[in-house]
């Protein structure tokens, strides 16, 4: 991976297990500031469990994860899971109103969103005001995954994890979804991870990619990579996955 | 009641059992065993509890009440084995609702403190916390299985444990609170309670035995709603570890 940008995150020597399973094995590597990294994988490469791992919805069982220098271990964990985001595909809401959703984060802390700010929220995502007072039952998949990430960014995240957020999305969701991404990035020099199964997508809007098999990471590099890569293995996925 | 009388009740376990064997239900045995098992249990109970009553012994008194936990907790936790130290949370939780509804029948002078009322009441106050607490943990369970990415999605957004957890612990106390608040609604209406009919038959006065049903009603809702909430609030904090993670059952 890059070094000309410091790491946001860090994975040093990472083994995760469920029971017997392996899942993940010695993940190395980092992910740089301000960057937007890709995970790409087939299915069952443990990609959505590192995803996890970086904001101690899980912990490893052997290794390292270091967030801004700090081992993940002596962050309290309320603290750092408001500094890493997530956005999941499945986009879970409560059930009430876009503006309930969109207030559950400051909620959870006692306080309450301004009216204002959860309007300015929905423009930045590309959503209508008028959205606010709808129930999220009654929203797209498009809108729920919009609205998704709005709920996410009220904690001002600076790392932002997103597990294929675009997949169940028409295309023309999705393309907003990825300019919207872009945006978040560029405005706020947030950093993202994002878990794509769109090689396409991968090229276009990551900076840098991870191709990951089987629990392990197996090239890193910059996206371009997926065009050319050095690894057989990656060569035949990125095949497959084209074709 | 005569022996002869009594016998003549297994009229009323002849007709199920004829009613199996024609339509070949296969519940013949069952019913055998059910109708042996409970002439051989109440019989037991009966003579212990004469032998108790006799004796005026509060150490004798204490250890109907402590097996009558010990054989409910062994029941109730078979229904929460993913929740860690379960037998320990519904052992604590029915001592707690046994401590709290006879310090309030006997310190308020409600009923006196005698075996004769303690061991009854105690029995249907265990018993309803028992069915309680498996009616609460079979929810419990369910609700945070089924709403697993719920519960992630708050404690991604920096939620506690309680608040992630919060919605599936409220539905499940209503849950399991309903068939309680629901009887009591329809009572008079539909079914007459068995203790009230038991004394009744038994020659009292009916006004007198619907003041004791009503004593009981109401000392089984506060049994319910008890068990349930301080079930639920010594359960969750085992789902979580200290790094404010969901525990994969």
């Amino acid at each position: 991976m890059s070094t000309q940008y410091k790491p946001a995150l860090h994975f040093q020597h990472v083994d995760y297990r469920i029971g017997d399973t392996e899942i993940l094995s010695d993940i190395t590597g980092s992910f740089p500031q301000g960057r937007i990294t890709t995970l790409v994988g087939p299915s069952g490469a443990g990609k959505s469990t590192l995803l996890k791992l970086c904001n101690s919805l899980i912990s490893p069982e052997n290794g390292e994860i270091f967030v801004k220098d700090k081992a993940i271990g002596d962050y309290d964990p309320v603290e750092l899971r408001r500094m890493v985001g997530m956005a999941l595909q499945s986009a879970p809401m409560i059930n009430g109103t876009v503006y309930e959703n969109l207030n559950l984060p400051l909620d959870l802390q006692g306080q309450q969103l301004a009216k204002e700010d959860a309007l300015e929220l929905l423009e930045d995502v590309g959503l209508k005001g008028d959205l606010l007072d709808r129930k999220v039952k009654e929203l797209s998949g498009g809108q729920r995954q919009k609205v998704s990430i709005a709920r996410t960014l009220v904690n001002k995240p600076e790392i932002l994890l997103m597990d294929e957020i675009t997949s169940s999305l028409d295309r023309a969701s999705k393309l907003e979804v990825e300019e919207l991404i872009s945006k978040i990035n560029r405005k706020y020099g947030t950093t993202i991870i994002w878990i794509t199964h769109n090689l396409q997508q991968a090229l276009e809007i990551g900076d840098y990619t991870w191709v990951m098999m089987d629990g392990q990471v197996v090239e890193t590099g910059e996206s371009s990579l997926l065009e050319d890569p050095k690894n057989d293995r990656v060569e035949e996925f990125v095949k497959g996955v084209v074709s | 009641m005569s022996y002869w009388t009594l016998s003549l009740t297994l009229i009323f376990v002849l007709i199920p059992l004829l009613l199996s064997k024609t339509l070949n239900l296969g519940l013949g045995r069952d019913m055998t065993v059910a109708t042996l098992r409970s002439i051989v249990q109440l019989l037991a109970v009966g003579y212990v509890l004469k032998f108790v009553f006799d004796s005026e012994s509060l150490l004798y008194i204490f250890l109907m009440v402590a097996l009558m936990i010990v054989a409910a907790t062994h029941n109730a936790q078979k229904k929460g084995a993913a929740i860690q130290g379960i037998i320990w949370k519904i052992a604590v939780t029915l001592i707690f609702v046994e401590v709290l509804t006879q310090g309030i029948l006997i310190g308020f002078n409600i009923t006196p403190a005698t075996a004769q009322y303690i061991i009854p009441i105690s029995g249907m106050v265990i018993g309803n916390s028992m069915v309680l607490s498996i009616l609460f943990l079979n929810r419990f369970t369910a609700e945070v299985e089924d709403h697993q990415d719920q519960t992630e999605l708050i404690l991604s957004l920096g939620g506690t444990p309680k608040q992630a957890i919060h919605r599936q612990l409220i539905n499940s106390i209503k849950a399991s609170m309903i068939p309680t608040i629901e009887s009591q609604k329809t009572v008079g209406l539909v079914q007459l309670p068995g203790m009230m009919s038991g004394q009744i038959i038994a020659g009292a006065d009916p006004i007198q035995a619907v003041q004791f049903q009503l004593l009981i009603m109401f000392l089984l809702l506060t049994t319910a709603s008890v068990t349930s909430v301080f079930l639920g609030y010594l359960s969750y904090p085992t789902l979580f570890n200290k790094r404010m993670q969901l525990l994969k059952g």
